[in-house]
């Protein structure tokens, strides 16, 4: 299928040789166009009403542990896989040149982020739990080297930090699979059938403790507030770029895999640890919004508005209404859409001034008026301003949450504020005031840069007016979801607009 | 008085027979073909016994679950699919044997003596190093086939034999080696008389060293528990050396270090498999009604051994040293699938075995390509940069990290995956929780190796890779293969080894 197109891609890039730096972004840049748009015509044929599992494609891999190569997709994998091949030729075009300073050849990098793209589409449409652990896991490989090869600055420490985090998390998920794996084989002859596993019949304890095996996992992915420390470091480090898909798109398999996996498999369970998780959401809500306000580098900025953005996505899930869930994965779009934007922006101011320090820019709005401009818009998605996309997934969060838990969404409230802070103080340090000395030749956005970008900000504009078409995906696999555990909404649901 | 004269079938011996004959055929050759010609004439006597050997393992899979030789040998698929492995294993590192330039060109000769120094300048290179393969793997390929304790016995020390002298014929650091070898041989010896005396024990408890009359006395329970507690015991405590199980595995960094790196490669990868596979019949078939006497203390065993290889290996500075310790921890997953004792466990643990033995030789054959002018050069502070210099190898070796860490994608992955999902089965949840966390410490250090690798720049130099000679090359080339075969479609393999998994008593 689509995600095939990708590795190929990367198969024949592999075979260009070393030198021809050019044509291997070309080939790189072309084949994520054409991801996209075999990935938008799929999209087009998606039937929208349908809460059954699409494109539904089975082939068994190794039988004799029961475990099938088995993808399909419901319209919250939908919007998260179509988010992603977007984002990769955005990001391909957008970082043209970001290769160059790292460890081994251009080439490497395009093929490194072509395997990634395989996965990232792989592992939001598998629905065997095995499948998506496999590629859960091999995905922190390509993005190791990513960061390792390419970054700046402590880049290593920063790549290792990533890789053990994850790996720490992904193994206690390991521990449950293979729990689930036994059961199965007790119950229903060894499956890894996410369907099937979702029948599983297990005592509260047991369904708690491998809850936790899949929580932690994801919520060192999705970075929550206490798990949350290598996202900033390797935000710094990573080149742009690959922190548009780390952040953009990785860490959204963590919330991805909230709702997909420990909702679906263990809905007891996460019954009775939502207080938890919803008061860890709202902790990483305001914390991540204070040290943001805190932060003297602009990445590392950006890294902690995301943990904020974070605790407002899983407090959306686990809030469990369809209000709220909607919101949350229309959020974990936006989101992939305004921190690309702030980072890729981000990233050139960076590439021009040579410093990351928001205090060496100044006056930045004079000197590069468009790369001012298309850092305020991006900020102010960032910051939720209404008529930009992401205060319609915000205001889903914080209404859908409010019903069923309004001390959180009152607190959660606070972080708006904050957000208003963390995002106007740099846009005032960096674009306004005047001209810090060395900024005044900064050269503004080129017509590469100015298409790369285009397409992002139209998006937030666009969707943040109009959000119909993904709501009216979205919504009905929300609503499955939450039928499925057995939760009916508190009030009745406005249709979200 | 009347004779009956042995009915021997040797047709299901053949595999051991071939290999032997080619070791005989080997030590004629050291006697009568001239010195030239040797090394070529060697190397494809011992190749073709080994792959013939194979091709007859292979022929009788069907003739299997029959006894030979009087019943002191017995033929099963497990016993064939662990004979398999280990000529697998030994036809990819025979390719490494082949590098002379890892062996002492006059082992007789004192270090540093002028006689080494001419033997060395004369080009005179170690030819008797097949005969003693094949006589290490002759041992090999009997323990886990052997079906009582004397047989059992012999096949260890033919196995260990060889090895210990083979352990001290180093070219570069020969006194490392000869300690290595001579620390080796003790201990070795002395692990064999634990196995003696728990030998004895067993037929004390059973009046008989016959697997299947231990294992009727087990059942009748009839005997002394106290005697067969230490019976079990003292003969696990033979075994558990020679697989380096904490705390039996004081030998094995050293060794490891001092050999010559295509030895330790073998013999890591090949005495694992056969001393797994003699542990698993044991234990599966013969013990398998005390298991009451014994899985506490195999779990204890495995916990320890998993927690202090993965712990201790991150503190080492030497390439050949870390994998030594990884080597601890990985019998330490191995032993879950002893405790396991279950059918899955059987099959997760051949496939395991398999897999491991495959990456290690291949891991092995990296390391004898890192060298600078004195020789093999196993600091891993010097192997920094490797990744700028010699990307290929660099990558090489790190894909084989990434399977011993058991990343996805790889055989390691699939092999950890069904040992413990089989060790859960069985209720062993603290040991496999202690696996899991155990391989979280494991990571560290094999990513450790990545970073320096690749993420490090090189301080100083002198460190380079040699070019492979084409025979190393096939080593890790055929090892690089089956790694990530086995990591993407594990099923033909699973396939296979599933209806052979079977004991018979």
């Amino acid at each position: 299928m689509t995600a095939l197109l990708p590795l190929t891609g990367a198969v024949l890039l592999a075979t260009l040789p070393k030198s021809a730096e050019l044509r291997a972004k070309q080939f790189a840049f072309g084949t994520t166009l054409v991801t996209a748009a075999s990935a938008i015509a799929m999209a087009v044929q998606f039937q929208r009403d349908n809460t059954d599992l699409q494109f539904v494609e089975v082939r068994s891999w190794i039988p004799s542990f029961g475990i099938n190569y088995a993808v399909g997709i419901d319209g919250i994998a939908l919007v998260l896989i179509l988010m992603s091949v977007i984002l990769a030729p955005i990001v391909i075009l957008a970082g043209w040149n970001e290769a160059q300073g790292g460890r081994w050849s251009v080439k490497t990098f395009y093929i490194l982020i072509l395997v990634l793209e395989t996965m990232m589409i792989g592992v939001f449409s598998a629905t065997d739990v095995f499948l998506f652990y496999v590629i859960f896991e091999a995905m922190l490989v390509p993005v190791y080297f990513l960061i390792g090869g390419y970054g700046t600055g402590e880049r290593s420490a920063a790549a290792v930090k990533f890789l053990l985090y994850s790996l720490f998390g992904g193994l206690l998920m390991l521990a449950s699979i293979i729990a689930l794996y036994v059961m199965s084989g007790d119950q229903a002859g060894h499956t890894f059938d996410l369907a099937k596993l979702a029948n599983l019949e297990m005592s509260s304890t047991t369904q708690n403790f491998l809850f936790l095996g899949f929580f932690i996992a994801f919520a060192i992915k999705a970075p929550l507030w206490p798990f949350h420390t290598w996202l900033p470091d390797a935000a710094q480090s990573a080149t742009p770029g690959t922190s548009v898909l780390l952040l953009g798109v990785l860490d959204k398999v963590g919330t991805f895999g909230m709702i997909r996996y420990c909702l679906t498999l263990f809905p007891e369970a996460s019954k009775t640890f939502t207080p938890v998780i919803i008061v860890l959401a709202v902790i990483s809500i305001i914390y991540g919004a204070i040290l943001a306000i805190g932060q003297k580098d602009l990445k590392r900025l950006i890294a902690f508005t995301s943990i904020s953005h974070f605790g407002f996505i899983t407090m959306g899930i686990f809030a469990m209404t369809s209000q709220s869930q909607s919101g949350a994965t229309l959020y974990m779009f936006n989101h992939g859409f305004s921190t690309a934007a702030l980072f890729i922006v981000g990233g050139w101011m960076i590439a021009r001034r040579g410093s990351s320090t928001i205090s060496d820019f100044g006056g930045l709005q004079r000197v590069t008026p468009v790369m001012a401009w298309c850092f305020f818009l991006a900020g102010m998605s960032s910051l939720a301003l209404p008529g930009l996309s992401s205060f319609v997934s915000e205001f889903l969060v914080l209404v859908g949450t409010y019903t069923r838990y309004p001390v959180a969404a009152i607190i959660a409230t606070v972080g708006i504020i904050l957000a208003a802070l963390y995002i106007l103080i740099p846009v005032q340090r960096a674009l306004h005031g005047p001209t810090t000395p060395g900024n005044e030749n900064l050269p503004d956005l080129n017509l590469r840069e100015k298409i790369a970008i285009a397409p992002v900000l139209a998006a937030i504009i666009a969707l943040g007016f109009y959000p119909a078409p993904l709501l009216n995906v979205i919504n009905p696999a929300a609503v499955h979801v939450n039928s499925q555990l057995g939760f009916t909404d508190p009030v009745p649901t406005v249709e979200g607009k | 008085m009347v004779f009956n004269s042995p009915t021997l079938s040797y047709s299901l011996l053949a595999p051991i027979l071939i290999i032997l004959s080619g070791a005989l055929i080997g030590v004629l050759i050291e006697a009568f073909v001239g010195k030239t010609r040797r090394p070529a004439v060697q190397l494809s006597v011992a190749l073709s016994s080994l792959v013939l050997a194979l091709i007859q393992v292979i022929r009788i899979r069907d003739l299997s679950s029959t006894t030979a030789a009087m019943g002191s040998v017995v033929i099963d698929g497990p016993g064939l699919l662990f004979q398999g492995a280990i000529l697998i294993i030994a036809i990819i590192s025979i390719f490494l044997i082949a590098d002379q330039d890892n062996f002492t060109a006059s082992p007789a000769a004192l270090p540093g003596s002028d006689e080494e120094r001419q033997a060395t300048q004369s080009g005179t290179v170690l030819t008797e190093i097949y005969p003693l393969t094949l006589f290490a793997v002759a041992g090999m390929l009997l323990f886990p086939i052997a079906s009582d304790l004397i047989t059992l016995f012999v096949a260890l020390e033919v196995l260990s034999l060889p090895l210990y002298l083979m352990a001290g014929l180093s070219r570069h650091r020969r006194l490392a080696s000869q300690e290595a070898a001579l620390k080796y041989f003790l201990l070795g010896a002395f692990s064999s008389a634990f196995f003696l005396f728990g030998s004895a024990y067993l037929y004390g408890y059973a009046g008989t060293v016959s697997f299947a009359g231990i294992h009727a006395a087990v059942v009748g329970g009839t005997g002394n528990d106290v005697i067969l507690l230490l019976g079990i015991a003292f003969v696990a405590i033979g075994l558990l050396f020679k697989v380096g199980a904490v705390p039996f595995h004081a030998w094995s960094p050293d060794v490891y270090q001092g050999a010559p790196t295509p030895i330790t490669g073998f013999m890591a990868a090949a005495t694992k498999v056969a001393a797994f596979g003699a542990m698993l019949r044991l234990f599966y078939t013969v013990l398998a009604e005390a298991q009451w006497q014994w899985r506490p203390f195999f779990m204890v065993i495995a916990i320890i051994t998993m927690i202090f290889g993965s712990l201790v290996a991150i503190s080492q500075r030497d390439v050949k040293r870390m994998l030594a310790y990884s080597s601890i921890a990985h019998a330490g997953f191995l032993l879950t699938g002893v405790i396991a004792l279950n059918k899955a466990g059987l099959e997760a643990s051949i496939y395991y075995l398999f897999a491991y033995g495959v990456a290690t030789v291949g891991a092995f054959g990296i390391v004898t390509l890192v060298r600078d002018s004195s020789g093999e050069v196993s600091d891993l502070n010097r192997w920094a940069g490797l990744g700028k210099r010699s990307p290929w190898v660099a990558s090489a070796f790190a894909f084989f990290l990434l399977a011993f860490a058991g990343i996805p994608l790889t055989s390691g992955f699939i092999g950890k995956f069904a040992i413990f999902s089989a060790a859960y089965e069985s209720g062993a949840t603290a040991v496999v929780i202690v696996g899991v966390l155990s391989s979280a410490i494991a990571a560290f250090f094999y990513i450790r190796v990545i970073v320096l690798m690749f993420f490090t720049d090189a301080t100083e130099d002198g460190t380079s890779v040699v070019i492979p000679s084409i025979l190393t090359r096939l080593t890790i080339f055929i090892s690089l293969v089956i790694t990530v075969a086995l990591g993407v479609f594990p099923a033909p393999l699973l396939d296979f080894i599933k209806p052979l998994a079977i004991f018979i008593r």
